[in-house]
């Protein structure tokens, strides 16, 4: 009985004390990737290859679910605005919510989902049937060769991403406020110009995208470098980072934005 | 998948970034800043009694149309008016008579500056000060009056 209470109270630390483990080998392979990054300046077109990876294949998710998202926020925004008979500020509402929030936010947890995923199991994959150990034999080092270009790319990637998600839900609200519901379109870009700021709503929500960029990349890469070398291992590696990503991105983005608006 | 393939890809991929970027700069966000037309601006000030919620960066307008902005606000302590700083577009100018008012777009909408040009023949420079201002309205202030009106006539 004894024995089981020590026990017990043993495991109810172990949570925390995993958790600070894990965020100091993160920061460990921050660090790391950090001082390798001039040497995969050297090989480009492994950057260009990550970046066709994690970019170009995630086009047409962002932009069809920016596109939803956007007429979402028309019909939402023109049904309650309605209501106080404001509907001229649609545009402005659409485009400060995806600005400030929706785009940054969701481009980050479908990036984690869509590419995130994706590298996560290819380096575990190479960990479970010892590509990397072969690597490390042959005297190439795999942080430089594998994770420095595939954190490059999804850094450069996801603020684009977000762009674009931002100008398909910008364009998905202006078809449902002015092409279905028959607002002015005049007014709906003219409201959106009077209270849209470049610097304090663009510039900040890209800025947040890029932050979102390396916790969802760097946590990716960390999941796949440190999975199990086995079947199950990469499977765990994989949900974990998909869980992990949305929560960090979710969580990050309250602190961002207390600290920006 | 070829090596060009995967260049070429790419480099649609960054250009649509690039042009979603350029969208949301210059056809999202207000870029008109006054201060930085083309043809440069000059700042004058009004004093007013009660300025309701003005804010910074709130139009400047002559008929309905937008001359400038509000650059600042400040208290005078000799006088405990409020001060409004704007910056009118050099294209404009304004005889030293010209009055300023405060008025609201809609019923609750945002307040703006209002300028009414006078008949004088000498203009407004750079740093002068407009004197004939009246206030902000203050909805309150009116339901007051309304209250004694009514309470004088019975």
């Amino acid at each position: 009985m004894n024995e089981k209470i020590i026990n017990f109270t043993r495991q109810l630390g172990h949570p925390f004390a995993e958790f600070i483990l894990t965020l100091g080998s993160i920061i460990r392979l921050l660090i790391d990737i950090i001082l390798n990054l001039p040497f995969a300046l050297k090989n480009i077109f492994l950057i260009i290859k990550g970046i066709h990876f994690c970019g170009v294949k995630s086009i047409v998710i962002i932009a069809v679910s920016g596109w939803f998202v956007g007429m979402v926020l028309g019909l939402q925004g023109y049904n309650t605005l309605n209501r106080f008979g404001s509907i001229s500020v649609l545009g402005s509402v659409v485009a400060l919510t995806l600005l400030r929030e929706l785009g940054p936010v969701l481009t980050a947890i479908l990036f984690a989902a869509r590419a995130g995923s994706g590298i996560t199991a290819e380096l575990g994959l190479m960990k479970a049937t010892e590509q990397l150990d072969a690597m490390s034999v042959m005297a190439v080092n795999p942080i430089r060769r594998l994770i420095v270009p595939k954190f490059i790319a999804g850094i450069i990637s996801v603020p684009l991403l977000t762009a674009l998600f931002i100008v398909a839900g910008i364009l998905g609200g202006y078809f449902v406020g002015v092409i279905i519901l028959h607002l002015d379109s005049g007014t709906f870009w003219s409201q959106m110009r009077d209270s849209v700021n470049l610097h304090d709503d663009v510039y900040n929500g890209l800025f947040k995208s890029f932050i979102f960029g390396i916790s969802v990349t760097l946590i990716s890469v960390y999941q796949g470098f440190m999975a199990k070398p086995t079947a199950e291992g990469v499977s765990v590696a994989t949900t974990k980072t998909v869980v992990v990503s949305a929560l960090t991105v979710l969580a990050l983005d309250y602190v961002l934005t207390a600290l920006m608006f | 998948m070829k090596r060009l393939t995967i260049d070429f890809t790419v480099g649609v991929f960054v250009l649509i970034g690039i042009i979603c970027v350029a969208f949301l700069s210059l056809k999202v966000a207000n870029t008109s800043n006054i201060s930085n037309a083309s043809n440069g601006s000059y700042s004058i000030s009004a004093a007013f009694t009660n300025i309701g919620s003005l804010k910074i960066t709130a139009p400047v307008k002559v008929s309905g149309f937008v001359v400038g902005r509000v650059t600042n606000i400040y208290l005078d302590p000799k006088t405990y008016q409020a001060v409004v700083v704007m910056d009118i577009n050099n294209a404009y100018k304004f005889t030293t008579d010209t009055s300023a008012q405060i008025l609201t777009v809609g019923l609750l909408g945002e307040q703006y500056v209002s300028l009414q040009s006078g008949a004088s023949d000498t203009y407004l420079k750079n740093k002068d000060k407009i004197t004939l201002t009246s206030s902000a309205l203050v909805i309150e202030d009116l339901i007051g009056k309304f209250m004694t009106n009514i309470n004088n006539k019975q």
